[in-house]
């Protein structure tokens, strides 16, 4: 998926080249969260871009909205001021692994709780890149970092399964091969006028993959290109799912939205009591 | 204009909401946790928005995130819930986002005494975030100067792009008196400069004054905001020179517009040779304490600072070159003494009268120490 003539206009292009390693797939996600945003020809002006701190939060830099770059495992709460205080505005938070679910877990929990009309989008990359390769919520059982010399005891969080209990309207995951996907999860997450979330399963060669051993970024795009299965598949054929990672969109149940809730109080209340 | 008995936290809530207050995050704690509660009821009925956050982390986020959008907001807390805090007041520091941040002092550290008051975190509003940055709080005394400074602190974190602490105790917090609630005409409020160039001529941190006009997002300026240091435009750099300018900028924005924003109260100062420095809750029985040692012929006044940051060097310099000695009282070990004793130290005695007992320093006890000292002195 290229940087084309169209998708050019979401870019801040005087920004480029991004700051990502060479072989990283957090490019690849950008571009479908553009592509998403082009298809639901969104008014640049209407859309806020919210990160936290790490590598996919670098993202919202090299894009042509309103963007905000705050700190690490905060974004949320930013989006969450952001969107209280202007419901019109679309918002989506770009946002990482452990910024979101180690640093940033209590936010992700109550922001999904509310239902706030907030697109999240998670760059999973499995490590911590930014700060040179520590493990993170999301690192597998056993795995290498560079602070888990002897395999990592931790046990990964599965982010969609956290997200929807928590209370996500909308869940869904692709991963940074699979980025037609991506990008429709993402269309229909920020249509979903609620709380959305959609994990991409990002590459980090240069941390995540040297240390465990998962060659370059030809071959770990390859692993996920081998071992993804789709849910509407797996739901037909369960045995097909069987150590497989799934993608896919696993949950699509609207209710109620924060900010009109809130304005119901409003709409009722305004210009009542006072002194 | 109407008088109304009311609490010093509903006061804070009124004057917010008389500067344009249209959003209020925030996390319960004692013994600001009324602001929040009054704040939920009052703000629907004024159009705005009341959110009680999952911490007081998200709480200050939310606000900044909300000030980006274009509306004034607040949030309340206490000594736990400011040190929570601290992380994204450094963050509406570096981005220029306007906002207030009530703190109602009570003893620490730590969880501490959770109902009673302090003044422990004069040194944390300072220095409280990493790095250096501008500080400006204000600390009343009455329930009428919580409302008049809250909507100054509102005033001042428009026109200076900053982050304002109303820095409260517990006894002006849940203190009871009579408010004169102004009319709307009466009360002088500030809006944040906005650009009023086209939108791709907008360089989002350039200012002529120091003060970079701000757009709202959704105005159709579209620009980017980030902790880190960046240039005029909003970028991150490691330049080393707009480094220093951006810091100096901020910090300089505040410092060298101190008289602004100078509010204090002198007492009885015109003829004083021993003056009593105190503030907030402290500083009623520091001007009670005035007329009890006057009355026994020793020429004490009050020195009242309202604006905590900056430090008001030029009037306490001042004050502390015509007389023989200052006795800062507060509610904690000597931090603000600190600051009094590096500017008048060189020209005048300063001394401590403290308490960190959870329990106000009462006019007697400082009648004993000043008294104490200069009716002995006398009669030696």
């Amino acid at each position: 998926m290229n940087c084309n003539e169209t998708t050019k206009n979401y870019y801040r292009v005087d920004k480029l080249p991004h700051i990502w390693c060479p072989g990283c797939g957090h490019g690849t996600l950008m571009n479908a969260v553009v592509r998403a945003v082009e298809k639901l020809q969104l008014n640049k002006d209407d859309l806020v871009i919210v990160s936290g701190i790490g590598c996919s939060s670098r993202a919202p830099g090299y894009l042509d909205f309103n963007t905000l770059h705050t700190t690490h495992g905060r974004a949320l709460a930013f989006a969450t001021g952001i969107k209280l205080a202007n419901p019109k505005l679309h918002v989506i938070v770009i946002t990482g692994d452990g910024d979101s679910s180690a640093i940033g877990g209590n936010h992700l929990i109550h922001a999904a709780r509310r239902n706030i009309d907030i697109t999240t989008i998670v760059f999973n990359n499995n490590i911590y890149g930014m700060t040179g390769g520590q493990y993170s919520p999301t690192t597998p059982y056993g795995d290498f970092a560079t602070t888990s010399a002897y395999g990592n005891i931790d046990k990964p969080f599965d982010l969609c399964s956290l997200a929807q209990g928590a209370g996500s309207t909308y869940v869904g995951r692709a991963t940074a091969y699979h980025v037609t996907l991506m990008q429709r999860l993402i269309e229909k997450a920020i249509q979903n006028k609620g709380f959305s979330f959609v994990e991409g399963l990002s590459i980090c060669p240069t941390y995540y993959g040297r240390k465990n051993k998962k060659g370059d970024a030809f071959e770990m795009h390859s692993f996920y290109k081998n071992n993804c299965v789709d849910i509407r598949v797996v739901e037909k054929t369960p045995e097909k799912g069987e150590n497989k990672i799934l993608i896919g969109e696993f949950h699509n149940d609207p209710k109620p939205e924060y900010t009109e809730s809130y304005q119901v109080i409003i709409d009722k209340f305004q210009g009542m009591g006072g002194n | 204009m109407a008088y109304k008995l009311v609490q010093g936290n509903e006061a804070c809530v009124e004057g917010a909401l008389a500067a344009g207050m249209r959003f209020f995050a925030g996390y319960p704690i004692t013994p600001s946790t009324e602001i929040a509660e009054i704040s939920s009821q009052k703000l629907p009925q004024y159009g705005g928005k009341f959110i009680q956050m999952e911490d007081e982390i998200a709480s200050m986020a939310a606000i900044i995130g909300a000030s980006l959008a274009g509306v004034k907001s607040m949030t309340a807390t206490s000594g736990p819930g400011f040190s929570l805090m601290q992380e994204n007041l450094g963050y509406a520091a570096i981005t220029e986002t306007p906002c207030v941040l009530v703190n109602v002092q009570r003893g620490g550290p730590s969880t501490g005494l959770p109902t009673l008051p302090a003044q422990g975190d004069i040194m944390q509003a300072k220095w409280g975030t990493h790095g250096d940055h501008p500080t400006v709080a204000l600390t009343p005394n009455s329930v009428q100067e919580v409302y008049e400074y809250t909507i100054k602190a509102f005033n001042i974190a428009e026109k200076f792009r900053t982050p304002v602490i109303l820095l409260m105790d517990e006894t002006v917090g849940h203190l009871r008196e009579k408010m004169l609630i102004k009319d709307p005409s009466e009360i002088e409020i500030i809006n944040r400069k906005k650009p009023t160039c086209k939108p791709e001529e907008y360089i989002a941190f350039k200012s002529d004054d120091s003060i970079p006009p701000m757009a709202a997002f959704g105005e159709g300026y579209r620009y980017h905001v980030t902790g880190l240091i960046h240039d005029e435009t909003g970028f991150p750099t490691n330049n080393s020179q707009i480094a220093d300018n951006l810091i100096r900028r901020l910090v300089g924005k505040v410092e060298n517009n101190i008289d602004d924003f100078s509010y204090y109260e002198e007492y009885k100062l015109e003829d004083a040779e021993i003056v009593i420095l105190a503030f907030g809750g402290v500083s009623r029985s520091a001007k009670s304490a005035v007329d009890k040692l006057r009355s026994k012929d020793l020429k004490v006044g009050l020195f009242r600072p309202i604006t905590m940051w900056p430090f008001l060097e030029k009037q306490i310099s001042n004050i502390a070159q015509k007389v023989e000695e200052i006795f800062v009282a507060e509610m904690n070990l000597g931090q603000y003494y600190l600051e009094v004793d590096r500017v008048a130290g060189k020209y005048c005695r300063v001394e401590k009268i403290n308490k960190v007992n959870g329990e106000l320093i009462t006019p007697d006890e400082i009648i004993s120490v000043i008294g104490g000292k200069y009716e002995l002195q006398r009669n030696n």
